[in-house]
């Protein structure tokens, strides 16, 4: 595969053309180089606070980094960071407006399932993240996506709050429902989480 | 074939980070071809062996200085 060539043009630039070169030997190669089968990872992501979307978010993360086909589930309560974070009422009816109103959706809203403490606990965690280097909720879902990490909203749940596809943020995959997943889980050489 | 093509520097990065990034880093070059990864990360000692055996890809070369450790990964 090194010994790829794309028959440049003699006036194309260096640079442009050693970048030419470099995705195309990218996107000829698969993920992984290791013989057998696809290895894959499942976590059905039902929380939605800070402290369990961050091991969602990291563990999917490298899974796909390490050439695992990786599937997120976005259930019940962990749906809701995956909602735009500058949607501040979803919903249909007033019940669901009012949920909406008492957990504010979006990644950038999310609270600790301990020692929340009126948002005091998220803002300390922050802050000790920043200064220890730790990525972001936000880094680490941009890293997801961009690695090919699959995000599948639960239809059940976008039903019953209410949300609707243009409430969520961008490059999910289309709503499912539990059959799906379970279909994954139980494919071979697969490691199932439920956080 | 012994030049490096690309540095990952993930020096003060956490977990997940340096594997992250190098991941992606790899994916860019062609095979064969060496990614050289700075970090200070101690966990990444064995984080690295293990993405290494996951993905097929080698570490050619590890040494550790000041508390930075550098890891040569040739690409699959």
């Amino acid at each position: 595969m090194a010994t790829e060539t794309t028959a440049p043009a003699a006036t194309t630039e260096p640079e442009a053309e050693a970048r030419l070169t470099e995705a195309i030997a990218a996107a000829a190669q698969p993920e992984t180089s290791v013989p057998g089968a696809q290895r894959q990872l499942v976590v059905i992501n039902w929380s939605g606070e800070y402290d369990k979307v961050l091991p969602t978010l990291i563990m999917s993360s490298v899974a796909a980094a390490s050439g695992y086909k990786a599937s997120v589930f976005l259930t019940f309560w962990g749906l809701l960071p995956f909602v735009k974070d500058s949607r501040r009422l979803t919903g249909e009816n007033t019940m669901q407006k009012m949920l909406s109103f008492m957990q504010r959706p979006g990644i950038g809203h999310m609270k600790m399932s301990k020692m929340n403490f009126m948002g005091m606990g998220p803002w300390m965690i922050g802050k000790l993240s920043k200064q220890y280097n730790v990525a972001s909720p936000q880094e680490l879902l941009e890293a997801c996506q961009l690695m090919g990490v699959e995000f599948l909203p639960c239809q059940m749940t976008m039903d019953m709050f209410g949300l609707k596809r243009e409430d969520m943020i961008d490059g999910l995959g289309d709503p499912v429902g539990a059959a799906t997943v379970l279909e994954l889980m139980t494919e071979e050489h697969t490691g199932s989480l439920f956080i | 074939m012994s030049d490096i093509h690309t540095t990952v520097d993930a020096k003060g990065l956490s977990c997940p980070m340096p594997i992250v990034k190098t991941a992606q880093a790899v994916k860019n070059v062609p095979a064969g071809e060496l990614v050289e990864v700075l970090a200070t990360d101690p966990g990444s000692v064995k984080d690295f062996a293990a993405w290494t055996r996951s993905t097929g890809n080698a570490i050619v070369e590890q040494t550790e200085a000041d508390g930075v450790y550098r890891f040569v990964i040739k690409r699959a």
